[in-house]
């Protein structure tokens, strides 16, 4: 069932186009063909004005491009922690050896290509698989049953988002199987409000009371990131939601996306309006089919009926929305390597400063925020500031959302008031540890270990500040005493090894030394430890960017926690 | 003591109170009262990426440390050059980079790590990062195995002089490496053989063929011999 | 595997690049003898650290096994028929054969050619030489063959020919126009700062040119005008700024004259007429003329595309007009560049290898420079400009030419017409040349003196933007080959001696710095520069007058050396052999990237594996029409003769024209082109002949069965983006 549609017919949609448009075209090539040859290159290279070397560089950094022929179907199963902890791996070697072939390879027969992933978001139904099926495009399938889902396709891969928490606010009465239409969201109340009855500035301020701060990762408090955005000089400004959610363990923004497009919408406009801007990039990543495919029918809605698009609510406010989907770089949910993505180039993050509220996308004043973030806008200007301080404490306002996998009874996405405790989360809400518990890693990857002894810490950016911890991406992956912490050690170091963009050279040397002693720790050589460290520390200190920064933070706190999984023995 | 100005910034480096323009670099504060910052990546002549991190120093003590070869200098900050976490950081970057390539034909990193005490054996059983030597043109010869990925090559082939775009990076992290596009062989390539990669090359991993064949010990009558053999051939083609 | 230890220097020589007038600073590492690196100082002017191909690694032909060693002699009457002789038994014979056409028909019949690659010490004692011994001012050069359009244009409108800017600007150029110069392969290094102006400074760059030269890559407008209509595109343009007031009121009033009649002039060459004249489309003329004309700053640049026609200095007045008009001239960033083409075609023309003035453009009809240079040289010299190449050439089957001296050039390959330039030439009684290789030219030759290449002598270039730098000896010369300038002396003492002169006119010279301040000597705007300044600050721009003088980056702050700006009005029309139904085609000639003039040196080093053939270039729908693909042989016949190479189909050339390198023997250019001259620059007409093409077989030729795609480094030149 395969659409047959030629290079030509492409790059017809592309002509007049820039280097922006490199990855959306590459993505119809990718998806027409199964892969980008020379001569699509080369007939790209003049429809864009980019030079070919640049395309072939911008093919080969992105994992879910390829320059050389794959099969009709290309099947990619997740073997980070969480997927590791369900038995991806056995599904992965099963599904080689029924096929007759390593992951990387191609049956003879050009029917499958296998490889292993990098988290695809689905840790609450682990384990996951993505598949592209030439001509079509990418379904995500989980949890996966058998080697049968994955070879015979299935219709219906439909998951259910598993949804609880004390503080149901940004994911209130949503359908866990399907996006919440239009006529179910209703109007844009929260933008409506902002455009009839306050000002940017207005909007502004009341962020900035509401005491928001970045749901990403790095905590930068929201209304301040406006304000310099909009007091910037230079045109355009932009506005830029960052849904390249890649933090293993972390599918929270996919699960708001894939559930409330039109809260994520509503929530990038409003963040248009207070900026000056009149155009927003929603750069989703690659693994996440369902929400791209869910997120564009909501934009489709909303400019059917005005909310987005020329002149909104009849008002002088006019605001589009371009959906830009990645193509396999975790690197990608680095803000300056996203921009850089969009920018049709390889996803290295740049130096900072100068930061983008000044230098964004295209050089130009960008605002650039999480889902999450951008979410929880809507209830702030429809409610107001005191409204959303009134969830959490002090520091940490508003519903906060995170994501539990691993050994908990019922995986899945939680919002919480910020203040209830780690142990009050696993045992209240996601009823309970399956096993003793052994590990919590706090953060994703990039985040830390706590030991049983630590999970009264309350959850909030402070206190896990002071814990040694973070809320990170929020992430949670929980570990009970079956778990081989050296073999959660090693996927998370190859994770990061995988993902390291090559930029600087702390992390591009650093990610594959510490990996390679990380193999190795069931026999370490006497001073692997300190190697490890100095790998780590240089990592940490020296680092380009925050995923050096933090590609040895989990190894580091397991030294501290765990000094004997370091020695002999 | 210079007069207080708008445009000037005064601060310590290495205990010792400097005044400089306002957007000069630690690095070249540092080399204004006679301070060699070590550096590889950086080349006055190149777009300066902060890529190699050797540089770095430690500004007031913070959780990170600054590459001098970007950072600027900052109001009555105090930098401090070489201390006991610098070093650490120089040296661990030197001794990995030492486990990946082949650092013997680049004199001032083989310099830096003496300085640093670099262990040459830290990193037993150490995948290097290997290639063929790409023996494709009659002008130059590339052998990666000694690349440092400064990307200077790159980019002076590109904006920073040529605008000949011949060479890219490809794949990523420790794989990645300078391509051409799909790995084409030279003659293959848009490479016009200007050499400005050569000029700026840290190490031995590009250089004339002629220095290359005088090294491998042939006569000059020989390497005219040798540059004179058709070579245009795909290289990537199994 | 760790790579073998690092080769190092026995010594590193500074010395400037022997090929393209950039002038490009490089250091030559050599190691026994073997030149096996050459890097450029990155801190260094004009080129600062860039090189091309040809610096880079195209100076192997210094050590190549066919350079000439020995004087040769004429040792029977087939080509190549020589014996080798000693210095003092081809001295004496030229000595001998030389003056006794002096006597016997006097110093006029004699023509000589000065040389363009040649240092300033080898030219100036060649030309003092010619007039003070011989007594003729019959010296010319291969100047003449490239930018005399652009030298009489200049002379004419503002009284000085040399490129009014220096390189250094560039880069922070505001608005620029090239037109007529493929930049990027003829002048590989100065494109890079074109380049740099327009993607890193957000100059605004305009291509007028008929080729899609690689610089449309980065031009902001590109007009396509039809070959040889370059002079309807720039009236036209100036049309549009005088019909919408875009000029410069102050500039025209205060420092030009005869505006008004050349507004009135200008009332017929309206946009659309142009565009019916050019294939332009008046729009586009519109949009070029207010963007350079609305620019802050703006310049132009050119190269043979504008001075290698028989209408060149027309084309050449027509961009002063411009400049003139809106005050484009005289500051940073803007005005009139012709870029040389020669390593050292400035420098030659500045040291006097001009039949019509001496060093630095002091006249020889001007009685106070003569006295000057003849109170100098004790002697009397000729107030009579002499004969231009071109000229020469007529001579030599007139018989008013009986001999000549040619250093270092080969007109064999470069004059128009080749077949009637060498019957001319086996029209002489002698010919001696002075040359590292043998070449075309010097087959017919009756004596042969090998000398030094640029890495084995001393001395100065002067580069295009006239900053002068030093040539630097790195290599001992080959064999029994001696610097140009030691052996002009010899010949010149020689005569002089067989002459009876009783005071001699000066060739006792220790080094090329002693012919360097006797330079300065006589000309005022080389006086500031001496080697030991150009030793320490690396090279400096004439005019100079003064030691404490800085040099002079940029001309005609103040006024011109005319005084004021000249306007000129033009006609249109053209004295071009235009295609017709018989030869159907345009032939265009010009350079490659890897090749340089008649490829002398770079077809005898590692770049003619890069580039190791010739090619025609032409546009599909020709090759289509012809049933010709990329790498069809394909004969191109003119009323002149014929030539066959392989057709490379690209868009580079527009319909209708093709495009032929020069550097190539086998498929020598210069055998179709005319030797029609425009009347005042008596240019010829390179880029204009009329041709026609037919799909042939391959000739027997070695190393030819290979497809055109395995040939080197060559591609369709419009393959790639940039």
């Amino acid at each position: 069932m395969q659409t047959m549609i030629t290079l030509d017919e492409i790059l017809n949609d592309y002509i007049g186009r820039k280097r922006d448009a490199l990855l959306p075209v590459l993505w119809d090539v990718q998806t027409a063909f199964g892969h980008i040859d020379a001569e699509a290159v080369h007939q790209i290279s003049h429809t864009l004005r980019v030079p070919e070397a640049d395309i072939y560089g911008v093919i080969s950094f992105y994992t879910l491009f390829h320059d050389e022929p794959t099969g009709e179907t290309i099947i990619r199963v997740c073997t980070d922690p969480s997927c590791g902890l369900a038995g991806a791996d056995d599904m992965l070697n099963g599904l080689c050896s029924r096929l007759g072939i390593h992951h990387g390879e191609t049956t003879v027969d050009g029917q499958f290509t296998i490889e292993h992933s990098a988290c695809l978001g689905l840790c609450e139904h682990a384990p996951a698989a993505l598949i592209s099926w030439r001509g079509i495009g990418e379904q995500s399938i989980a949890p996966v049953s058998d080697t049968d889902v994955l070879l015979n396709g299935t219709d219906n891969a439909q998951y259910e988002s598993i949804i609880g928490g004390d503080a149901p606010v940004l994911l209130a009465g949503v359908d866990t199987y399907a996006a919440q239409r239009l006529k179910n969201y209703g109007d844009y109340v929260a933008l409506r409000k902002a455009i009839n009855d306050s000002s940017p500035e207005n909007v502004i301020a009341e962020v900035e009371e509401s005491g928001l701060i970045g749901r990403g990762g790095a905590a930068f408090p929201t209304g301040m990131k406006w304000r310099f955005t909009r007091q910037a000089t230079g045109q355009p400004h932009y506005v830029v939601c960052n849904a390249d959610e890649s933090e293993p363990g972390t599918f929270k923004d996919r699960v708001l996306m894939e559930a409330r497009p039109h809260l994520l919408l509503e929530g990038i406009a409003l963040c248009g309006y207070a900026i000056g801007a009149e155009t927003g990039y929603l750069f989703i990543r690659g693994e996440y089919p369902e929400a791209m495919q869910r997120m564009q029918a909501a934009i489709d809605e909303a400019l059917e009926v005005g909310l987005l698009g020329d002149n909104i609510m009849g008002s002088d406010f006019s605001f589009h929305i371009e959906i830009r989907r990645g193509a396999g770089a975790y690197i990608c949910g680095e803000e300056t390597a996203l921009f850089e993505a969009i920018e049709g180039k390889r996803g290295f993050p740049r130096i900072k400063p100068p930061y983008p509220t000044t230098h964004g996308l295209f050089g130009k004043p960008t605002t650039i925020n999480n889902v999450e973030t951008l979410c929880a806008v809507p209830g702030i200007i429809t409610n107001g500031a005191a409204w959303f301080k009134a969830f959490g404490t002090e520091k940490s306002t508003g519903p906060k959302l995170v994501s539990v996998s691993g050994h908990v009874n019922r995986p899945g996405v939680y919002e919480i008031s910020p203040g209830i405790t780690l142990r009050e989360l696993l045992n209240d809400y996601c009823e309970g540890v399956t096993g003793e518990l052994q590990a919590v890693l706090m953060g994703g990857a990039a985040g830390t270990f706590l030991t049983p002894d630590e999970i009264d810490v309350r959850l909030t950016f402070e206190d896990l500040r002071k814990a040694g911890s973070t809320f990170g991406s929020g992430a949670i992956v929980v570990f009970n005493t079956e778990t081989d912490l050296r073999d959660v050690l090693v996927r998370l170091g190859r994770f990061f090894r995988h993902e390291s963009c090559g930029k600087c050279f702390p992390c591009q040397l650093g990610t594959q030394r510490q990996v390679e002693i990380l193999e190795r720790l069931d026999a370490p050589l006497p001073d692997d430890r300190s190697r490890l460290e100095d790998i780590g520390w240089t990592m940490t200190e020296s680092s380009l960017c925050g995923l050096g920064q933090t590609a040895a933070s989990a190894v580091l706190s397991a030294i501290e926690k765990w000094p004997e999984l370091f020695e002999k023995g | 003591m210079p007069e207080a100005d708008d445009n000037m910034i005064t601060f310590t480096l290495d205990g010792e109170e400097i005044t400089v323009p306002e957007g000069t670099t630690l690095l070249e504060a540092a080399r204004m009262i006679g301070k060699e910052i070590p550096v590889i990546c950086y080349h006055d002549a190149t777009t300066a990426n902060g890529l190699c991190r050797v540089c770095v120093v430690d500004v007031n003590g913070g959780r990170l440390l600054q590459p001098a070869c970007i950072a600027e200098c900052q109001h009555d900050s105090i930098v401090e050059t070489r201390n006991e976490r610098v070093e650490r950081n120089r040296r661990t970057i030197l001794e990995m980079l030492n486990s990946a390539v082949d650092l013997s034909q680049g004199e001032a990193i083989q310099e830096m790590m003496m300085d640093y005490g670099v262990d040459e054996s830290r990193f037993p059983d150490a995948k290097r990062r290997e290639h063929d030597i790409h023996d494709d043109n009659p002008f130059y010869v590339r052998d990666y195995n000694q690349c440092v990925l400064c990307w200077r090559c790159v980019q002076v082939c590109a904006e920073d002089a040529q605008y000949t775009f011949a060479l890219t990076l490809g794949e990523r992290g420790y794989d990645t490496h300078v391509a051409t596009a799909f790995d084409i062989g030279m003659m293959d390539s848009p490479c016009v053989f200007c050499g400005q990669c050569i000029g700026v090359c840290p190490t031995g991993a590009l250089k004339p063929k002629t220095e290359w064949g005088l090294e491998q010990g042939m006569s000059p009558d020989e390497i005219r011999q040798m540059t004179r053999i058709p070579r245009r051939r795909k290289e990537n083609t199994e | 595997m760790v790579a073998t230890p690092r080769l190092v220097a026995d010594r590193q020589v500074r010395t400037t690049c022997p090929y393209c007038g950039v002038g490009c600073q490089m250091d030559l590492q050599i190691k026994d003898g073997t030149i096996y690196r050459v890097s450029a100082p990155f801190d260094v002017a004009p080129n600062y650290g860039n090189l091309c191909v040809k610096g880079r690694f195209g100076l192997d032909f210094t050590t190549h096994p066919r350079r000439l060693k020995t004087p040769l002699i004429r040792n029977g009457d087939g080509p190549g028929d020589f014996r080798e002789a000693s210095w003092d038994e081809a001295l004496s014979l030229v000595t001998e054969k030389l003056s006794q056409i002096v006597r016997e028909s006097g110093g006029d019949s004699i023509a000589t050619y000065a040389c363009a690659k040649a240092t300033n010490e080898d030219n100036y004692v060649f030309q003092k030489w010619v007039r003070a011994v011989m007594k003729t001012n019959n010296v010319d050069h291969c100047a003449r063959l490239c930018h005399a359009g652009s030298v009489t244009g200049l002379q004419l409108a503002i009284g000085s020919s040399a490129m009014s800017n220096s390189i250094a600007e560039m880069e922070n150029l505001d608005t620029f126009i090239v037109t007529g110069s493929n930049t990027t392969e003829t002048h590989p290094v100065i494109s890079l700062f074109l380049k740099k102006a327009v993607r890193q400074n957000g100059a605004k760059l305009i291509v007028i040119d008929p080729r899609q030269i690689e610089l449309t890559d980065f031009a902001t407008l590109w007009l396509r005008q039809k070959p040889g209509t370059d002079v309807a595109v720039y009236q036209a343009m100036a049309h549009v700024i005088v019909t919408e007031k875009l000029y410069n009121q102050d500039f025209i009033r205060e420092r030009t004259e005869d505006f008004e009649d050349y507004v009135e002039s200008l009332e017929s060459f309206t946009p659309e007429w142009a565009e019916e004249v050019s294939g332009v489309p008046a729009d586009d003329i519109r949009a070029a003329a207010r963007m350079y004309a609305n620019a802050e700053r703006a310049a132009f640049y050119w190269g043979m595309g504008i001075s290698q026609s028989t209408h060149g200095t027309d084309n050449a007045l027509s961009l002063t007009n411009l400049a003139l008009m809106t005050g484009h001239v005289g500051k940073p960033g803007t005005g009139l560049n012709p870029l040389r083409g020669q390593n050292n075609v400035q420098g030659c023309s500045d040291s006097g290898g001009l039949p019509n003035v001496y060093t630095a453009y002091q006249r020889v009809d001007n009685a106070a420079v003569k006295a000057k240079f003849e109170a100098k040289w004790h002697t009397t010299l000729s107030p009579d400009p002499g004969l231009t190449v071109t000229e020469m050439v007529d001579g030599a089957l007139t018989g008013q030419i009986r001999a000549m001296v040619i250093m270092g050039e080969n007109p064999l390959m470069s004059e128009p017409n080749l077949a009637h330039a060498k019957h001319a030439l086996e029209a002489l009684d002698f010919i001696v040349c002075l040359d590292i290789f043998m070449n075309e030219t010097g087959e017919l030759a009756d004596v042969i003196l090998p000398t030094a290449s640029f890495a084995e002598k001393d001395g100065t270039f002067t580069n295009s933007d006239r900053r002068v730098q030093r040539v630097r000896q790195a290599l001992p010369a080959v064999g029994e080959a001696r610097p140009d300038w030691q052996v002009v002396c010899d010949l010149a003492k020689r005569m002089e001696a067989a002459l009876g002169v009783e005071e001699s006119a000066g060739f006792d010279y220790n080094h090329p710095e002693d012919i360097w301040e006797e330079m300065r000597e006589v000309t005022p705007d080389f006086f500031g520069i001496t080697y030991e300044r150009l030793e320490r600050e690396g090279g400096v721009h004439w005019p100079c007058p003064s030691l404490d003088h800085p040099g002079t980056p940029y001309l005609f702050e103040e006024d011109f050396p005319r005084g004021k700006g000249k306007f000129w009005s033009l006609e249109y029309g053209t004295e071009s052999e235009l295609p017709d139904d018989e030869y159907p085609y345009n032939l265009t000639t010009g350079r490659v990237l890897f090749h340089w003039h008649g490829g002398t040196m770079t077809r005898r080093s590692k770049l003619e594996e890069a580039f190791p053939e010739p090619i025609v270039e032409m546009h599909p729908d020709d090759a289509h029409a012809l049933g010709l693909v990329s790498g069809d042989w394909v004969e191109i016949e003119s009323r002149r003769g014929s030539v066959v190479c392989r057709a490379m189909v690209t868009g580079r050339s527009p319909v209708g024209t093709v495009f032929l390198p020069f550097h190539f023997v086998e498929a020598a250019a210069n055998v179709l082109t005319l030797d029609k001259v425009d009347p005042r620059a008596k240019i010829p007409d390179y880029k204009n002949a009329a041709v026609k093409m037919r799909k042939t077989e391959a000739p027997q030729r070695d190393g030819r069965d290979e497809s055109l795609d395995k040939r080197g480094a060559i591609k369709e030149p419009t393959k790639y983006v940039h």
